[in-house]
């Protein structure tokens, strides 16, 4: 892992304009992802966590530019991206590619898996018909298919080996970055692990950087070096990846951590389980403040009214919080975008 | 032993598709007591749903074959007409299914439903039912239950249509809830609210819960008996603790060692059960696990019972693998590359 940056994002908000009546006017604006920056080193994990809703997918989308940020840029190796045009930014979707969620849907069921996997070969003009065939067979032999299989469609495949397609696909045009957007939670247990430590086989192989989206703090933990925490379209905490686990800041995250269930059942009695109430609210009308305040049980006077800033808490450590758990008084405080103090 | 509130013996369900027969359960049996959760798990195509909408008399169809009984209160479900069974449903037997967002009808309201669901067992009128659906929102923790019974469920989000699902299942009081997957699909902190919901009613109603999950977490928490599926067989039963800290059967441990865990270190390296589970039209001769099995040996081509072969006789397993075999190397499986605590 280096230390030079791959992807940088300063102060992203995505908002979706929410539009009423036969003129279709803008009425209101969905604050998915509202001023979030954080940096994602080459060769590390970045996994970003947070319950439905809090834009953890959109912001992955904005920084592929499947979505147009509102505001804010986005450096791909220092590079502006967030401006480009399509035909600019076609050389660089070479350099990032997606997994997604739903093997099922993510794969054209009247294609072979061969053109699924050779499409991105062929579109961006890489080698001709016999030799992109050769590549494919090897990329599926990468994620653990056989050659064999190039004839077949996805409706032969099982959830595990579609979600293996889609890892395939996004291999062949040897990307630097990929971001997967919660690629196992559609998986059982057994086939999840086969695919967790089939995507670090491949990081090592490739030298890969991966952004990786989902919501089971269990998974997250295991493949990630540093771990971002979102909250109804606001970054609450970044951290290594250990430590968010053992020291957490943001009560939000305390709050998430103890709401995972652990297959011990001795350990899941004496376990003392913070119970978020209610739902997460409307990103249409956020709360005031910090936007946890109404389900924190933490939360006095100020957060309803000063939005916390994300502050330093030393060793890469950064929370947006009033009341910061697990921190010395003597601790730095210093605030600040990690974006700006990489 | 106490008395089973349900009572399922040798139950196999198979049903005729143009492929072949697909044998989706085989031979279970299972007691159910009153006031206890029972657990199923199992990864998807092992049988645990088609088991538990049978019970329901949800798979009853022209291609459906059933054998054994599911005995309830003495009588034989699988035996009771149509008709008959729709006063089981409801009353008896409660269902919440798996997915709250394609479980409700959504051109009707929330309120409406489960009117429906209590006008259609018990003789009452719309005010009563009205009332008494107001209660059971209240009941499962949904806000304002006054105004949002007359919410549709584009209005509720997941978690609330959850508990919504709930409220209906308990409208009619049945003396059993099967809960089919009822938190896969919500986030953790609303599935640490629906479990803590479904124990507490369990509590107040008195009633028997069927619980089930492929996740091993959420087990953990609420379950006293377990049962584990695999190929449409069960292939370990016991309690939680026989289930969580005596594990007999090397599918439970691959189950129990897949999970990235929270509690402990992070492993280098998850464990990983190879191959996929089997097809279930040409199950695979001998012990369903072999294929997959690290620890298979030739005993394995002959299919071993259920049993009990550690000294607990509630502990049943389908292993050949001898007690101390399993004890000195299901550790390796069950916490990979960290030391046990």
């Amino acid at each position: 892992m280096s230390d030079a940056p791959l992807i940088e994002v300063r102060h992203v908000k995505k908002y979706f304009p929410v539009r009423e009546g036969i003129l279709q006017r803008e009425v209101a604006h969905v604050h998915a992802v509202d001023d979030v920056s954080f940096v994602v080193r080459e060769g590390e994990t970045l996994g970003l966590v947070g319950e439905s809703g809090c834009g953890k997918s959109t912001l992955a989308r904005t920084i592929l530019r499947l979505y147009e940020p509102t505001a804010g840029e986005i450096l791909f190796r220092g590079e502006h991206i967030e401006k480009l045009g399509r035909r600019r930014m076609r050389p660089l979707r070479r350099e990032m590619q997606m997994v997604f969620q739903d093997p099922y849907a993510s794969l054209n069921p009247r294609k072979r898996v061969g053109t699924i996997v050779s499409d991105p070969l062929r579109i961006h003009g890489i080698g001709d018909r016999a030799e992109r065939k050769k590549q494919v067979g090897a990329l599926l032999e990468t994620v653990g298919l056989s050659p064999e299989h190039y004839n077949r469609f996805p409706h032969e495949f099982s959830g595990g080996q579609r979600q293996r397609i889609g890892l395939a696909r996004a291999l062949a045009l040897r990307p630097k970055l990929i971001i997967a957007d919660e690629p196992v939670s559609a998986l059982d247990v057994s086939i999840q692990s086969q695919m967790l430590n089939l995507l670090e086989d491949l990081q090592n192989e490739f030298q890969l950087t991966y952004i990786f989206v989902a919501h089971d703090l269990g998974v997250v933990r295991h493949v990630s070096d540093r771990i971002a925490v979102m909250y109804l379209g606001k970054l609450v905490e970044l951290s290594p990846a250990e430590e968010l686990y053992s020291r957490p800041i943001m009560p939000y995250t305390e709050a998430l951590l103890s709401a995972v269930p652990i297959p011990d059942p001795d350990l899941a009695e004496k376990r003392a389980r913070i119970v978020l109430e209610g739902d997460v609210p409307s990103p249409i009308n956020p709360p005031s403040g910090c936007r946890f305040h109404p389900r924190c049980r933490y939360a006095t006077e100020i957060c309803s009214q000063v939005e916390p800033p994300l502050v330093d808490y030393g060793n890469s450590h950064f929370a947006a919080c009033h009341h910061p758990l697990n921190v010395d008084a003597a601790a730095p405080a210093t605030a600040g975008a990690p974006a700006q103090k990489d | 032993m106490s008395e089973h509130l349900l009572e399922v013996k040798d139950l196999s369900v198979s049903f005729a598709t143009e492929d072949g027969t697909v044998r989706a359960v085989d031979d279970v049996s299972f007691g159910l007591e009153r006031g206890k959760v029972l657990g199923i798990v199992g990864e998807s195509g092992s049988g645990k749903s088609v088991t538990a909408m049978t019970l329901m008399g949800l798979t009853r169809g022209v291609n459906a074959r059933f054998s054994g009984e599911i005995l309830y209160k003495g009588t034989d479900l699988l035996k009771v007409s149509d008709n008959d069974l729709q006063s089981y449903r409801g009353q008896e037997l409660g269902m919440i299914f798996q997915d709250p967002m394609t479980s409700l009808n959504p051109v009707y309201r929330i309120g409406e439903q489960i009117v429906e669901a209590i006008q259609a067992h018990e003789k009452v009128g719309k005010a009563e039912a009205r009332a008494r659906t107001i209660e059971l929102l209240h009941q499962v923790g949904i806000p304002n239950p006054e105004s949002r019974v007359d919410d549709f469920p584009h209005q509720f989000s997941g978690g609330m249509r959850q508990r919504a699902m709930i409220a209906m299942a308990l409208s009619c009081n049945p003396a059993i809830l099967i809960a089919d997957e009822p938190t896969t699909a919500l986030d953790v902190t609303i599935q640490a609210q629906i479990v803590e919901l479904i124990s507490r009613l369990k509590d107040e109603f008195q009633s028997s819960v069927i619980f089930i999950t492929h996740d091993l977490g959420v087990i953990a928490e609420i379950a006293d008996e377990i049962l584990v599926m695999y190929a449409g067989r069960v292939v370990e039963q016991g309690t939680k603790r026989d289930i969580f800290y005596e594990p007999q059967m090397p599918y439970t441990w691959g189950l129990l060692g897949s999970i990235p865990r929270l509690d402990r270190p992070r492993a280098d390296r998850l464990h990983t059960i190879k191959g996929m589970p089997p097809s279930l039209i040409n199950p695979p001769e001998g012990c369903k696990f072999r294929p997959r099995c690290p620890h298979a040996f030739e005993k394995c081509a002959e299919e071993p019972a259920l049993e009990s072969r550690v000294e607990d006789p509630g502990h049943l397993d389908r292993c050949w693998l001898t007690v101390d075999y399993k004890r000195s190397h299901r550790d390796e499986t069950i916490s990979p590359g960290t030391e046990a605590a």
